[in-house]
């Protein structure tokens, strides 16, 4: 058996590569039935909000071709209820709990962070500022090099473990971003968060989603994320965690080839609920198969 | 992992009958080599299918389950689009990857102090078969009120006469009463309605949810969102109610009218 445990920044490191995507495992709890979470490197729970949000009015969902788009808009119940209810329940499962923080200015992140930090053992959070579906904040944070700075250094001031930015596909220029929040003391990126698009039912001449555009996930996203990372990768030192539309083992050595340390399974949870964890069976059968006694040997270890 | 309620199942297709040009009853059992045994499924839980070769059909699709005897169970399929269809076509011995049960059911009382009344149309029936074999089973008297386009779309009708009464409308008067569920004499009776349970399309279980408010019954329907996960994982598919935003697949698919803000 290969050794599997890579560092995800901050001088944290997980057993193996393997983190949930947020949004796309709940809680963890509603996998509990189909796997043992303990198999995976860590999960990274729902965006949590600083205030409960009642998220986006129904239709929030189309299937697109390979792929899906959402606008759930952050629903969840606040960063204390997650506190004081949710978390007591959950941090039993025996990988590591990442919380994933969106806010809608900058405070909201940074206050989110505090109480995280003060209240909790929680060793990692993954602040997205790159969400598509909320009208103020989210996204705008991650579009610009600015943005992201400033929320990455006030999260940075209220959070002393492993800070992960998770970025948006939805620039120009996503290594410039990278960058700019590696420069602000992140200790790790994540990208890609879901692409902007839009749907529409021609017989009803209706959109597909209440909010008109959302968030395009699945492997329709792939080989734009895999080109990100690959980008990402060589413009930063710190790791760089790899996700959109992994539905398989070989889609994440992909990931970790074009330099991700770590990746994230999102919308083939929905597909499959034991797909991560044949994810990580297939990363150990992979590298029996290659030779490869350590996987950090293969981050980034494309040949051109 | 303890006492797991969910199972992933590899499934067998052991009957596949379309009876109909839009609807295909299938009936399955667990794959050979797999745990033969179905977990323990309640009338108006549902499964979550994955689409054999289905190229455009990413995600699973919800059904509700018709019914479970024994070992197997069986699903009632309308053909929608292209993942319904592909079930449709399915012949016996073809595989099928399930989760299931998810969802909460329909509530059953202890006791019976008035009529029962399972409404539906189309494939809304399927739960309501299922719910009116578990009354039967449980000593109590359900009522089905039926309605369809015609004649030749009442489903398993005969199924239905096994569990109790049938009541059917039609919106050509070419079975039954003419007209729609709610336009049925039975609902006048001057009996007490205990509670009402009601699938079908939207319109019609907003009209069911509005005339047994009216009539002071008690009233049960199970929503149709769409779904991605089915898990309570994505929140893709919430319903409106006086609690806020809430899971049709965790909380749901039943709910109580009450609960719901259909008839602000
Ligand atoms: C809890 C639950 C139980 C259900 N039980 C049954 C059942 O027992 N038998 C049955 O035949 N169908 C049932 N449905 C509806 C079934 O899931 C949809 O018809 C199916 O998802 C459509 O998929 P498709 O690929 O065939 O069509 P698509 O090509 O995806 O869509 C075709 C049409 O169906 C509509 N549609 C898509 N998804 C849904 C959905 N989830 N609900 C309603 N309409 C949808 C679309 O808007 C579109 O107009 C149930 C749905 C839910 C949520
Ligand atoms: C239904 C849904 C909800 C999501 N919610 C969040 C969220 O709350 N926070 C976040 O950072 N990303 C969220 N995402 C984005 C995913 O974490 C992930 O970045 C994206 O889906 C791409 O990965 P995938 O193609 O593997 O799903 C969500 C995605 C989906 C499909
Ligand atoms: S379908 Fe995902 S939460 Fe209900």
């Amino acid at each position: 058996m290969a050794r599997l445990s890579v560092n995800i920044g901050g001088g944290l490191t997980i057993k193996n590569p393997v983190l949930t995507a947020s949004g796309t495992f709940g809680y963890g709890e509603e996998f509990a039935d189909f796997i043992d979470l303990s198999r995976l490197g860590g999960y990274i729970i729902k965006g949590t909000t600083l205030n409960p949000r009642e998220g986006n009015p129904y239709p929030r969902m189309a299937e697109t071709p390979a792929g899906m788009l959402n606008c759930v808009g952050l629903q969840n119940k606040g960063v204390d209820y997650f506190i004081d209810h949710i978390y007591p329940r959950i941090k039993h499962y025996g990988s590591e709990l990442i919380v994933n923080v969106s806010g809608a200015c900058v405070d909201d992140y940074a206050e989110a962070a505090r109480r995280i930090a003060a209240r909790t053992d929680i060793r990692a959070i993954e602040v997205n500022i790159s969400c598509p579906n909320v009208k103020e904040g989210g996204m705008a944070f991650g579009t610009t090099c600015d943005g992201a700075a400033t929320v990455t250094r006030a999260v940075r001031d209220a959070f002393p473990g492993t800070l992960i930015v998770k970025l948006s596909p939805n620039v120009t220029d996503i290594a410039e971003i990278a960058r700019a929040v590696e420069a602000e003391g992140a200790d790790a990126v994540s990208l890609i968060n879901t692409l902007m698009g839009m749907a529409i039912d021609v017989e009803r001449r209706r959109p597909c989603l209440s909010m008109i555009t959302g968030g395009l996930s699945g492997p329709a996203v792939r080989p734009v994320a895999v080109r990100m990372v690959w980008q990402t990768a060589k413009a930063v030192k710190i790791p760089v965690i790899g996700l959109g539309g992994i539905m398989d083992g070989r889609d994440a050595i992909e990931f970790i080839l074009a330099g991700a340390s770590a990746v994230e399974i999102g919308t083939a949870n929905f597909v499959d609920p034991a797909v991560t964890v044949k994810i990580v069976e297939w990363i150990d059968n992979y590298c029996a198969r290659h030779g490869v006694d350590d996987i950090n040997d293969l981050i980034g270890a494309i040949n051109q | 992992m303890t006492n797991p309620t969910k199972r992933i199942m590899e499934m067998e297709v052991v009957t596949a009958q379309a009876f109909h040009p839009l609807y295909t009853l299938l009936t399955l059992r667990c794959a050979p080599g797999t745990d033969p045994e179905l977990p323990a499924m309640k009338p108006g839980q549902f499964v979550q299918v994955a689409i054999p070769d289905a190229p455009h059909t990413f995600l699973r699709r919800p059904i509700s389950i018709n019914y479970v005897d024994g070992n197997e169970m069986a699903l009632l399929v309308r053909r929608a689009g292209e993942g319904t269809s592909r079930l449709c076509d399915l012949r016996s011995g073809a595989r099928l990857n399930i989760v299931a049960p998810l969802g909460r059911g329909f509530t059953i009382p202890g006791q019976q102090t008035g009529r029962l009344l399972l409404a539906g149309g189309g494939v809304g029936i399927a739960p309501l078969c299922f719910l009116g074999r578990a009354m039967k089973a449980a000593g109590l008297t359900p009522e089905f009120v039926i309605g369809a386009r015609s004649d030749a779309d009442l489903l398993e009708l005969d199924m239905l006469r096994e569990i109790g009464e049938v009541h059917v409308t039609t919106d050509d008067g070419s079975a039954g009463e003419h007209g729609v569920v709610t336009c049925h004499s039975t609902w006048q009776l001057g009996a007490t309605i205990q509670r009402v349970y009601c699938c079908g399309p939207a319109p019609m279980m907003k009209a069911v949810a509005r005339l047994s408010d009216s009539l002071g019954a008690d009233c049960e329907v199970s929503l149709e969102n769409m779904m991605a996960c089915g898990l309570g994982a994505c929140l893709c598919c919430v319903e409106k109610t006086v609690r806020g935003n809430v899971c049709v697949c965790t909380e749901g698919p039943v709910f109580n009218i009450k609960e719901l803000t259909w008839l602000d």
